[in-house]
């Protein structure tokens, strides 16, 4: 089989099996053609001189796998992305929860924490952050600590303000941070609502039950049958009349939970009609 | 058992009128799939699907993940995704880091083609202001693929077929008139 690039299918089938039995990280349910794209672009960022030398610091040095997680995972990620979701979150999602007496919500692949801080603004203006609880999981610790931190680059805001105000969001968006040199940081009342720990969805068990679970642009990553079964740990942990979103290009369509579930008008997300 | 075959036309600033003059002269029992990657602004996606559409016989519709690749159709890459073949020949989608300033970057879908459809694949870079798409061709070749790209001098924006002139190993480089009968002729069906 030919190769675009510096690593073969056989290194990267080999790595795989490398982090699963030495560091118990499950790839194997990863679509291909992305994971070896990101194990290339690793490869030639960290400037390796040979495959075996990848392979032996991705097996024995612990700071380099963290690193590698990072690497071969996506973390692109922004405030009020989709801001045509963020409006349905605003009128229509969150404000059905109001009923609720404590507001449980699941982010699931939070990366760096960007979509949290947009669903706590959200809610503060709601006036439903007081008695709501984010728990923002992602495999990856590393991009958790930048989370935790609730800085983001000062560059950005311009394009997150022009999100939030697209999304509905009325107030000055820049009352929510304050710049400090290149970054940006956020009122720590958003964070106190926050919890933020890491989830293998691969791995990991179901560890709570929400009203609203969001996991979008992480499915992409996996083939089929891993869906099927992240949609069904999504089911355990997911209320009845509760909501799934997922990403722009996501669906719950053809998986075997899709029976009990609605979708909420043409947007990806689903409400939970039967338990 | 023969081999899957794909076409795979990338382009940029200048190529959404060469497909719109070369879709409707093409033969509508192609023996494989067409896959059209350009770069546009986020959130235009049915827009341009439905403008393509109405230019050809042929199926056109917008690559799903996950979804089978079948011969005859025309798929369009989403806006703000990279696109994906794989082994199997299915679509993955991707929202990684932009290439070349772009996503879907042009050389994410040929390069992936390229490990998947090998001599099967053909690559077309039309017209475009970067040089997406020319590491893309560079593989295709590699991978025993042809390498299409458009005559410069026809082209509205000419880096990026001069580019892929000057830097890849380019099978034919065509005029806009001389496209459809080229993919046609490609066709066994023909």
């Amino acid at each position: 089989m030919p190769n675009s690039g510096p690593i073969s299918d056989e290194e990267v089938e080999i790595l795989i099996n490398d982090v699963l039995e030495q560091h118990g990280y499950d790839f194997t349910g990863y679509s291909r053609a992305s994971l070896k794209r990101r194990i290339a672009r690793l490869y030639s960022l960290d400037k390796h001189v040979s495959f075996a030398e990848f392979r032996y610091k991705t097996i024995n040095d612990d700071v380099y796998f963290k690193h590698f997680v990072e690497g071969v995972t996506v973390n692109v990620t922004e405030m009020f992305r989709d801001p045509g979701f963020y409006r349905l979150l605003r009128e229509k999602i969150l404000p059905s929860l109001n009923t609720y007496p404590f507001i449980r919500i699941w982010l699931a692949g939070c990366s760096t924490g960007e979509e949290a801080y947009s669903i706590a603004i959200i809610l503060k203006e709601l006036n439903l952050l007081h008695k709501s609880l984010i728990y923002a999981t992602d495999i990856n610790p590393t991009v958790l600590e930048k989370a935790g931190t609730g800085m983001f680059p000062l560059s950005q805001m311009k394009n997150y303000s022009e999100n939030y105000i697209a999304s509905g969001g009325t107030k000055d968006f820049s009352s929510y941070y304050s710049a400090s040199y290149s970054l940006a940081k956020f009122d720590t009342a958003l964070k106190a609502k926050m919890i933020f720990s890491t989830h293998n969805l691969v791995s990991d068990r179901s560890f709570n039950e929400f009203q609203l679970i969001l996991c979008r642009n992480v499915l992409i990553y996996f083939d089929r049958p891993l869906q099927f079964q992240v949609m069904q740990l999504f089911d355990q942990s997911l209320e009845n009349l509760g909501y799934l979103a997922l990403g722009t290009k996501e669906t719950i369509d053809f998986s075997p939970i899709s029976k009990s579930y609605k979708r909420v008008g043409t947007d990806k997300v689903w409400r939970k009609v039967s338990a | 058992m023969s081999k899957q075959r794909a076409l795979i036309i990338g382009g940029s600033a200048g190529s959404l009128d060469v497909l719109l003059k070369v879709l409707p002269a093409l033969d509508i029992n192609l023996d494989f799939a067409i896959i059209i990657v350009i770069h546009r602004k986020q959130g235009t996606d049915s827009l341009l699907t439905d403008l393509l559409a109405h230019r050809t016989k042929l199926k056109v519709k917008e690559a799903d993940e996950k979804e089978k690749i079948l011969d005859g159709n025309v798929y369009i890459a989403p806006s703000d995704y990279h696109l994906l073949i794989e082994k199997d020949f299915t679509f993955s989608l991707d929202y990684s880091e932009k290439i070349n300033y772009s996503r879907p970057s042009i050389d994410v879908t040929f390069q992936s083609a390229a490990d998947a459809y090998g001599e099967g694949l053909v690559c077309l870079l039309l017209s475009g202001s970067n040089a997406d798409g020319v590491n893309g061709l560079i593989a295709t070749k590699k991978g025993g693929g042809i390498t299409l790209v458009q005559n410069p001098n026809s082209a509205q924006v000419t880096y990026m077929p001069e580019q892929a002139i000057l830097r890849a190993d380019v099978s034919a480089i065509l005029d806009i008139e001389a496209m459809a009968n080229y993919i046609n002729s490609l066709s066994k069906n023909n």
